[in-house]
């Protein structure tokens, strides 16, 4: 019996859809059978931040509507070993699916894979209540600004009240140099307001547009700092103890050692 | 050049407040409201209920009513403060 965990923010734009695709490929990479589910219907994207976009015949809402099977639904990713989507409708709205529907589907997936990652839209609408409606736990993603915070915030209560407790934050894009100066949030300001357990950081990081841009994954990316944060938060999801990735560059000398691969 | 500026600018930053701090204090402000749930016409209607019940036993000064939530130590506290101007005497 698989975990089902909803990956969620709120505010849109914060990089739900980047994580879910790194922590789905970062748990394959690892042995796990992991099933993706894009629930932004009519906003479909993590097919390709996944590089999938070409491959899909069948959505969510085939399935949900009886119109295929499950395993026809799925697409195999073929570079990870273990790891598919079930891909949003472009063409439809949110109202295409309801929470008891994807509270059998979250059921069937679970019976199959080892994790069920469910990308969630941004809002706090019937998307949002369609995505956590299967979910066993929560992953709330921000970024140290007001705005993301704040609806960070909205979210976690609206969590609680619908009996998922105890959800767990990422923060992402973290820019180490403005935290030092003062002109950002720290990690630590963050967890003081939101008040909930930190599963992971991640810093800004150019590599995370350029290899969304090839549609792979940052965490399958050895030498960049986003990816192992990414790897240890996955880590983290298995049970694993892993200490919080330093965040600072190490200045110059830092830079080199990262150059010819010294972490 | 603009790293210049920017570094003068930074210099003589006068406010001397780190603007993670001003984000900070106004989301604790900010998520005070929100937590509670409390819109400013709730907080309308509660002022005008308490002017209603208080008014029965004493005679207050209505303008100078404020009601506010207050945040101290992850608490949020409902805080009035009611100028009384005088005590209603007993009916009979």
């Amino acid at each position: 019996m698989g975990e089902v965990i909803v990956v969620t923010s709120g505010k849109g734009g914060v990089g739900k859809t980047t994580t879910t695709a790194n922590l789905g490929t970062g748990l394959a990479q690892l042995g796990y059978k992991v099933s993706l589910v894009d629930a932004d219907i009519g906003l479909r994207n993590l097919d390709v931040v996944l590089g999938l976009e070409n491959r899909i015949v069948y959505d969510i809402t085939d399935v949900t509507g009886g119109h295929c099977r499950m395993r026809q639904a799925l697409i195999k990713d073929k570079r990870y070993d273990g790891l598919f989507l079930l891909p949003a409708a472009q063409t439809k709205d949110k109202s295409a699916v309801n929470p008891d529907q994807m509270k059998v589907l979250c059921e069937d997936l679970r019976q199959e894979f080892d994790f069920v990652i469910i990308d969630c839209p941004a809002g706090i609408e019937q998307g949002f209540r369609n995505a956590i409606a299967g979910a066993d736990r929560a992953i709330v993603v921000t970024t140290p600004e007001v705005s993301a915070v704040r609806d960070a915030d909205r979210i976690v209560g609206l969590l609680e009240a619908a009996e998922l407790r105890d959800p767990k934050l990422i923060v992402n894009r973290v820019r180490y140099k403005m935290v030092k100066a003062g002109d950002m949030m720290s990690i630590d300001d963050i967890i003081d307001i939101l008040a909930i357990d930190l599963l992971g950081v991640v810093p800004e990081d150019e590599m995370v547009v350029i290899t969304t841009n090839r549609g792979e994954p940052v965490v399958s990316d050895d030498r960049c700092r986003s990816g192992a944060a990414y790897r240890n938060i996955v880590r983290r999801i298995t049970g694993e103890q892993v200490p919080l990735l330093s965040l600072d560059e190490g200045g110059f000398m830092g830079k080199i050692r990262r150059m010819i691969g010294f972490k | 050049m603009n790293a210049v500026l920017e570094f003068i600018t930074r210099i003589f930053n006068k406010d001397g407040v780190a603007s993670k701090n001003v984000a900070k204090e106004r989301l604790r402000l900010v998520l005070v409201h929100d937590r509670a749930n409390v819109s400013p016409q709730l907080l309308q209607d509660l002022k005008a209920d308490l002017i209603k019940v208080i008014s029965s036993y004493l005679e207050i000064d209505e303008e100078a009513l404020e009601v506010n939530f207050e945040n101290s130590e992850n608490q949020v506290a409902l805080i009035a403060n009611i100028p009384v101007k005088n005590v209603r005497r007993p009916v009979s």
